[in-house]
């Protein structure tokens, strides 16, 4: 109706979603996802795949920034496809979630003293390797408090670093086995029986 | 070759080995298919060996270009109900049908489309005629899969059909290297009756078909719009119910054509860009709007934003990413079309809105007046595309198969053809595919051989497929062909007058003679020009036994009215 149109903030903000979406385990799953994002030019932020607690089930995790409009219509796109159990969306608080970052940072930067490793204990990171050429350091933790530590770094030198895709467990006590047997057990999958004027 | 009955008959415990091939072949009769169209080649070789061994159960239409196959195959279904089928070799033959299964899929046309492809050991390598089919099909299709292993055949060709035909029906193709069609196989068959992951009947909720029945009631001035989803549901006689209990005025989409007679007394028309005047002025004066088994397609909404502001939506509709995808309801039912309205009807009140009725007939009125009259009893010597249409309802008394190409004949056709039975119209919505009618026409009439087809089809779509004349001719498929000959693009020109200062960029065809072409196709073919010779020769056309061809040149600037501009709102209809 009219009033969709019209400035509607709560549909019409953009906010970040992290969608949380069940497949069977079928090669091309991963690109059958994207082109629905592709077709749209909407931005996938970050990505992760992985096997869930079901053996053959799939759990893709996406973070995006967008309107509640939109997401509720990818989604939509999404669990027609085949394959796709089922689609959740959830905003900001819905969600446990994490991120890891690697830093890889030179070795000498740590000789001068303990000032460098301090910084590195206040931000909750924790020294992966070292290597007479490099320390790894990884952090784990929500993308803001990762850049921080990145930014905190950049001037020492970093010379590689990386960002896990988010991966993140609603807070719904729903148990996904129960979400698959109600999906088995659904009567949706034939058309009911209709008393007379079907087709030839 | 054993004979089918055997296998039909083998009992579980008895093992049957067979080829890959030939269980793709005995995998479609146990789905009931009867006809193919395609195409051979390299790697699908060993399923046309195996087809060589059952001619006689499985007829196999060789067309003469891959995009005629996968057309002809929704021209079949369209006009059957029925999952068409075709067949392509690797590379440029599945390139090739890849127009027709995007077409089917924005037209939700249920197809199996079997291709091969090229050894599995040698995927990936770019090795001879060897093209990403899974990837390129992947976003034009409900389903895909490539089958690298024999066993998976039967499996896969059941899941294929289920998927095709069921819920909002779609296109699927199976990819089958030419390895898996080589390989043995115990053939076993299961039909396929259900995939944990997909729900394509979702059952109507009770609270949303209350709330629905609760706004037609009240409602004042109810219209009902129909789509390509009453035709598929088979729901066109709860269609024709639901209006006759309420009375409510129904109008149809370019799809929904034929789902309620024309001469119906509440069928008020066709909607969108070039339909009629009341159904398009008249949704934005409705109170409650109940659009059934449609999608709010661009050409039938113009601006969204402009479309029914004023009045409470219901959304009849299988496909979950329908509602509210364009328009925003307020109740969908999310359910097949049949199953909704059988649910609803219990809950209407009978009652009739006579005088809302009659705006729609004012209309009508109107538009007789400022259009239709002129098209259907010009003056002057050239002969008009509406007055051909007009001939040719008479011919028919509304009861052909209408199959029409894309551009302003499309329009004209859509516009005043008379349908008295369900499935007549078909033709390419969604995708607006130019081509599409020739070979579609022939899939139809292979389908519905006890039906009289006629193609309508402008000077350039018929050059896009005009090959196919081949497979009518080979094959003697008495469909009926017309071109209406305006020596343009139409449609792009008609655009160019509006819209670009009739600027006539490259929309003037010099044309080949399309009798001679006929003629060297062994089809009976005509032409005409004159006034006094279209009713004879369009006579003469449909008495003509076996296929026929009839080049009527048409007035070569004739403008489609009523329009609604693109992008413009549906208020806006221009009458000329
Ligand atoms: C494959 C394809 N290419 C281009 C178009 C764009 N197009 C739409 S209508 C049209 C003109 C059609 O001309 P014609 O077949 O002569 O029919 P008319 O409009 O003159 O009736 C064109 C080029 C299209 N719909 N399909």
């Amino acid at each position: 109706m009219s009033d969709i149109y019209q400035d509607n903030t709560e549909q019409q903000a953009e906010k970040e979603f992290t969608l949380s979406i069940l497949t069977e385990n079928k090669p091309g799953m991963l690109n059958n996802i994207t082109i629905i994002f592709t077709r749209r030019k909407l931005n996938i932020n970050a990505i992760n795949v992985s096997a869930s607690e079901i053996p053959g089930v799939h759990r893709y995790t996406i973070v995006m920034i967008t309107t509640r409009d939109q997401v509720d219509k990818v989604v939509k796109q999404i669990r027609k496809h085949i394959d796709v159990l089922g689609a959740f969306v959830y905003e900001e608080g819905e969600t446990h979630y994490q991120e890891i970052a690697l830093y890889k940072l030179p070795t000498r930067i740590f000789l001068g003293g303990n000032h460098i490793e301090q910084l590195v204990r206040s931000h909750g990171a924790r020294i992966l390797v070292i290597e007479e050429e490099y320390i790894v350091l990884e952090k784990t933790g929500h993308k803001n408090e990762t850049q921080e530590l990145l930014e905190i770094l950049q001037p020492y030198g970093i010379l590689e670093f990386v960002r896990s895709g988010r991966v993140s467990i609603s807070k719904s006590k729903r148990k996904t086995e129960k979400f698959l047997e109600e999906l088995e057990n659904s009567t949706t999958h034939i058309l009911y029986k209709k008393n007379n004027n079907g087709k030839d | 070759m054993e004979p089918l009955s055997k296998t039909l008959e083998t009992k579980p415990e008895e093992k049957r080995i067979v080829t890959g091939s030939e269980a793709v072949i005995l995998s479609l009769l146990e789905e009931g298919v009867d006809t193919v169209f395609g195409y051979p080649g390299g790697a699908i070789m060993p399923i046309y060996d195996a087809l060589f061994g059952y001619e006689k159960e499985l007829n196999h239409i060789l067309v003469r270009h891959e995009q005629g196959a996968a057309h002809a195959a929704q021209g079949y279904s369209r006009a059957t109900g029925k999952i068409g089928v075709c067949f392509a070799t690797s590379g440029p033959g599945a390139t090739n049908l890849i127009t027709g299964i995007a077409d089917a899929q924005i037209d939700s046309t249920p197809l199996v489309c079997i291709t091969g492809q090229v050894p599995s050991h040698l995927l990936g390598t770019d090795s001879f005629q060897e093209s990403d089919v899974l990837g390129i099909s992947m976003p034009v299709t409900k389903w895909n899969f490539q089958v690298t292993r024999t066993e998976e055949i039967p499996w896969a060709i059941a899941r294929a059909f289920y998927i095709a035909g069921t819920g909002r029906p779609g296109p699927v193709l199976i990819d089958i290297t030419k390895d898996a069609q080589f390989g043995k196989l115990e053939y076993k068959y299961k039909k396929c009756e259900k995939i944990r992951s997909y729900h394509p009947y979702p059952h109507p909720d009770e609270r949303k078909v209350l709330e629905a029945a609760e706004l037609i009631n009240a409602a004042r001035k109810p219209y009902m719009l129909v789509g390509h989803g009453v035709l598929l549901s088979g729901a066109e006689n709860e269609v024709i119910q639901l209006a006759e209990k309420a009375g409510i005025p129904v109008a149809s989409t370019l799809l929904g054509l034929s789902a309620v007679p024309t001469d119906h007394p509440l069928y008020v028309g066709y909607l969108g860009m070039h339909g009629n005047y009341g159904p398009n002025i008249k949704t934005n004066e409705c109170d409650v709007l109940i659009a059934v088994g449609m999608r709010f397609d661009d050409r039938v909404t113009g601006d969204a934003k402009k479309y029914a502001p004023q009045a409470k939506v219901i959304h009849i509709e299988i496909d979950p990413a329908e509602i509210d995808k364009i328009i925003k309801t307020t109740v969908a039912i999310n359910a097949d079309a049949g199953h909704a309205l059988q649910s609803l009807l219990p809950h209407i009140i009978e009652t009739k809105h006579e005088e809302w009725l009659q705006e729609f007939r004012d209309c009508d009125e109107i538009e007789y007046n400022k259009v239709i009259q002129k098209d259907m009893y010009p003056e002057g010597e050239k002969i008009k595309m509406a007055e051909t249409i007009r001939i040719l309802n008479e011919i028919t008394g509304g009861d052909a198969i209408i199959v029409t190409d894309v551009g302003q004949h499309q329009m004209v056709a859509s516009r005043y053809t008379q349908f008295k039975q369900t499935n007549s119209n078909i033709t390419s919505g969604g995708l607006g595919t130019m081509g599409f009618a020739l070979p579609a026409a022939m899939g139809a009439k292979i389908g519905r051989p006890d039906r009289l087809v006629v193609g309508i089809i402008g000077d350039g779509g018929i050059q896009m497929t005009i090959q196919e004349l081949g497979t009518i001719s080979q094959y003697n498929i008495p469909v009926k062909i017309i071109i209406l000959n305006n020596n343009f693009l139409g449609m792009v020109r008609q655009w160019q007058q509006l819209f670009f200062e009739k600027r006539y960029s490259f929309t003037h065809m010099h044309n080949p003679d399309f009798v001679m072409i006929g003629k060297a196709y062994g089809i009976p073919s005509e032409k005409i020009e004159n006034k006094d010779q279209l009713k004879s020769a369009l006579e003469n056309l449909i008495a003509t036994e076996g296929p026929a061809l009839l080049e009527i040149v048409v007035e070569k600037e004739e403008n489609v009215f009523p329009m609604v501009p693109s992008g413009d709102s549906v208020s806006n209809i221009r009458l000329e």
